[in-house]
């Protein structure tokens, strides 16, 4: 995307390639180390520009800083259930699998954590309930998947069915007030002006970043979703670790199933529909490759952040939500096409480039 | 293609100035080149040298940053691989470019299918592959068989085909014999002789000079992008004088010696070891220090063997113990933590993550062991890596590359090295030198016997059987699934291995003898 970065790191590239390995070291691995980045940046940008056309449309609005920064808090609480879902997703999707049972997982762990008989534990009863309802649910997806040899997205399906009809089972298709004040003021609750939820994702997000690219549970996964059969035959449990990521998708599904808990002071079984859509495609236009073996926590917390932007915008401009869909169908595709585009087009620039420096030097 | 043949001798091909820039690395750096019709042009260099890059300019892969290719006399500049080939050249890429899900047939005409009113004749595309595996001795391969399912050397054959299927005047051979086993490379010779006599000309890059010495016409040298030498006969260049064109040095090109030490306890027991359909009742043992080879044919079961001890395949019959314990079958995690390490033959879907760095590439088996309570130390990573790479010579030796920009011999390297980290007591190489270069090769083989000398056991499969003679210290013949022959390396020459692996039938054997 920026022309001149791309420049000054193609500068040293000029020696020929068996010169000292410093050369290279400023250029390709880092170039790519980059891309990600870039991508963010471009992210940023596509916030930016959104902020612009809010304060084009509403300038009354804008201009007072207050409602800005109200505003900001806004469009972060309505990221943070999505966004610690879409934190397990990247995990699950840079494994090589993916998982579609993450808003009916959301809607069991609601629902059977605010049952009458669960709510008489308390809170803590209640978020160890959501919790390990989550898990256990994503352990079973994993088994099925590692174990049972089952394409993670027929799995995934079945268990997005099913989990929505135990928990319309389970509420009797009705909403279930939650009466536990600790769990409802979790979302009232604000620590120095930050909104709790969004200091939840932000922590979720910050966890998920360390395990990625810090430990070996993250080299694993990066691994595994890169090259099965060349991580089985280095000896990693490829099996045991690629029901793990789908453990990993369950516990952010209980986290978050507390936190739209909270802010509805209720659950159903219709809650969270569409959040496995919304959660791949945040990730996706984060950067992470559907393939697999590729993706960035920050990346996909930034799409989480777009995508709740535009709908806060849609929201302030009074557009109806079809209009809305259509603007993020069509940044999907968009993102995606990015993605596509980008090898070919580093390669073509560095001919170019090459072209034009290969004349003054030979 | 008759009035090719008519004017034998014609250039049909000259490139030069030709450069190409990859970011931070000048693959080619001004490379002159010409082909004429119905010779057999070798390209050699080092590892990296740039003979793959330069393929793929020819091929219409990769655009060429400067410099002139004139096709038949005329300049040309290809859009895509997809001219080139309409334009007359087709190539036989060195990493394997066939589709795993769709059948031989498919795979041949993959682009071009005999197809009339946009629908393909199925039965028409199946009998011609046939036809065209025939030509190259491989009836034997059905044509409606899944690609994913053949062995590698199977893939060989078919990516071969595919370039035969285009009635090309240029066909480019990168690499083609490194996964194939002698007789294999027979076939292709003979191959490639009718091509040539019908005028089609062929760039061909091998590693093994003495292939070139036997199909070549002229040799092409390039060294770091450039051409160190062009048009040198390959018959008569003597081999002092290809090897420092190619490495600015020259190497002898031997084999470290054997040691005079007997070596340690046994560290392997294989007994009985059996998969139906690949092979049965195999014994090998192996012990501390010592060098074990395997010979045989593609298809004789060698490498199903190695991963069936490794693990990857789950044993039907047999047991492998590791020191004294007996391995649970089909689990890999078992084996390594055993202490046992496999270089399997297909790097590319077998062991390499391509998108990552060389680094974790090479530490991809022991990362938790540079790891303190799950957090991973990535300088210890690359300080381990960097050691390896100064001892395989790897190029370039910057170990936080993507390995897909590494050339096809330094990702093996790669492979292999991988298993110099860490506390392996047996390794398991097939084909460890495919597609290495002559002085990397003899530093390898140098590594391999500096393990051997440490303690480690080491079991070896490669179609060359003079690796396997000169580097092992005993050696076991296979056949159609069945160890036929075992002896140490100084009691066996090349022709009883050739003659066992062969059809090697008693019948096939007396007959030889008679002849001799
Ligand atoms: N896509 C790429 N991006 C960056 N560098 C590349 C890329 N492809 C090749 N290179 C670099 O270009 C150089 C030449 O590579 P090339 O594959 O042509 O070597 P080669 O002569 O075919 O070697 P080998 O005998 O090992 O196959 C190497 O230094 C390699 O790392
Ligand atoms: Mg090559």
């Amino acid at each position: 995307m920026s022309v001149s970065s791309e420049e000054k790191v193609e500068a040293p590239g000029g020696h020929p390639p068996h010169t000292a390995p410093a050369v290279a070291k400023t250029s390709w691995w880092k170039d790519e180390a980059q891309e990600p980045m870039r991508r963010n940046l471009g992210l940023v940008g596509v916030l930016l520009a959104l902020f612009a056309i809010g304060a084009f449309i509403r300038p009354d609005l804008y201009s007072n800083p207050d409602w800005v920064i109200n505003n900001i808090m806004v469009i972060l609480t309505q990221a943070a259930a999505i966004g610690v879902v879409t934190v397990g997703m990247t995990f699950v999707i840079i494994g090589g699998g993916i998982d579609l049972s993450v808003g009916a997982l959301i809607a069991l762990s609601g629902v059977w954590a605010t049952t009458l008989a669960t709510q008489s534990f308390g809170p803590v009863g209640m978020i160890f309930t959501a919790v390990a309802v989550g898990v256990g649910a994503g352990l079973v997806n994993g088994v099925l998947i590692a174990y049972g040899k089952l394409v993670p997205f027929i799995a995934t399906l079945a268990m997005l069915v099913a989990a929505r009809g135990l928990a319309a089972q389970i509420s009797g298709k009705q909403t279930q007030i939650s009466a536990d004040q600790f769990i409802n003021s979790l979302a009232t609750t604000r620590i120095v002006g930050i909104p709790l939820l969004v200091i939840i994702l932000l922590a979720v997000a910050g966890l998920g970043w360390v395990l990625l690219n810090r430990t070996t549970f993250g080299r694993r996964t990066v691994a595994i979703g890169g090259n099965a059969e060349a991580a089985r035959l280095a000896g990693i449990n490829v099996r045991g670790h690629t029901m793990l990521l789908y453990a990993l998708s369950g516990l952010c599904c209980g986290i978050a199933a507390i936190m739209l808990t909270s802010l509805a002071t209720s659950s159903q079984a219709a809650a969270a529909e569409l959040y496995e859509l919304d959660a791949i495609a945040a990730a996706i236009i984060g950067g992470t490759l559907l393939s697999g073996g590729r993706g960035t926590i920050i990346g996909s917390l930034f799409g989480v952040i777009v995508f709740s932007a535009i709908t806060n915008l849609f929201a302030i401009a009074n557009l109806p939500t079809e209009v809305q869909n259509m603007v993020k169908g069509a940044i999907i595709v968009v993102a995606v096409l990015l993605q596509q585009v980008r090898f070919s087009s580093v390669t073509q620039f560095a001919r170019r480039h090459g072209l034009t420096r290969a004349k003054p030097q030979t | 293609m008759s009035e090719q043949a008519a004017d034998t001798g014609e250039v049909v091909l000259r490139l030069s100035g030709v450069v190409k820039t990859f970011p931070g690395v000048r693959a080619l750096d001004g490379v002159e080149l010409e082909v004429r019709a119905g010779e057999v042009h070798c390209l050699l260099g080092q590892n990296g040298a740039g003979k793959s890059t330069l393929i793929k300019v020819l091929a219409g892969v990769h655009r060429p940053d400067a410099g002139d290719v004139q096709w038949l006399g005329e300049r040309v500049e290809f859009s895509g691989p997809q001219a080139a080939m309409k334009a007359g050249i087709a190539t036989i890429y060195q990493e394997l470019d066939l589709v795993d899900y769709l059948s031989v047939a498919e795979n041949i005409y993959l682009g071009h299918e005999p197809r009339s009113l946009g629908f393909v004749h199925k039965g028409q595309a199946a009998r011609q592959a046939g036809e065209l595996l025939g030509r190259l001795g491989h009836g034997e391969i059905p044509a409606q068989r899944l690609v994913k399912s053949l062995p590698a050397a199977g893939k060989q054959i078919v990516s071969m085909a595919r370039a035969l299927s285009h009635s090309a005047k240029l066909i480019i051979m990168d690499e083609p014999s490194a996964v194939l086993a002698h007789d294999e490379v027979g076939n292709l010779f003979r191959i490639i002789r009718e091509l040539t006599a019908q005028g089609i000309a062929v760039v061909y890059i091998s590693h093994r000079l003495e292939e070139i010495r036997e199909i070549g016409d002229r040799v092409t040298v390039l060294k770091d992008g450039r051409t160190s030498a062009v048009n040198l006969p390959a018959r008569s260049t003597p081999t002092r004088d290809l090897v420092s064109r190619m490495t600015g040095r020259s190497i002898e090109y031997v084999f470290p010696p054997r040691p005079d030490t007997a070596p340690g306890e046994t560290l392997l027991e294989v007994r009985g070891l059996g998969r139906s359909g690949e092979f049965t009742g195999v014994d090998v043992d192996v012990r501390a220090g010592e060098i074990v080879g395997i010979a045989g044919l593609v298809g004789s079961g060698r490498s199903e063997l190695l991963e069936t001890i490794f693990g990857a395949r789950q044993a039907e019959a047999g047991t492998v113990v590791m020191n004294g314990k007996a391995l649970p079958p089909g689990s890999v995690a078992a084996a390594v933590r055993a202490g046992i390490g496999m270089a399997p033959e297909e790097r590319k879907s077998q062991a390499l993550l391509l998108g990552q760095p060389i680094y974790r590439n090479m530490t991809l088996t022991n990362f938790s062991s540079y790891a303190s309570a799950g957090f991973t130390n990535a300088g210890k990573e690359q300080a381990a890596a960097m050691r390896v790479a100064d001892q395989l010579e790897l190029r370039p030796r910057d170990v936080n590359r993507a390995v897909r920009t590494l050339s096809g011999g330094n990702q093996q390297k790669v492979v292999v090295g991988r298993w110099l980290l860490g506390d392996t007591r047996l390794l398991i190489l097939d084909e460890p030198t495919r597609g290495v270069d002559v002085g990397a090769r003899a530093e390898l083989y140098q590594v391999i016997r500096d393990l051997a000398a440490n303690g480690v056991g080491v079991l070896l499969v490669s179609s060359e059987v003079p690796e396997v003679l000169g580097l092992a210290d005993r050696v076991l013949v296979m056949r159609e699934g069945r160890v036929v022959r075992e002896a140490p390396a100084a009691e066996i020459n090349e022709e009883d291995v050739l003659d066992l692996v062969m059809a090697g039938s008693l019948t096939a054997a007396t007959t030889e003898e008679v002849a001799a």
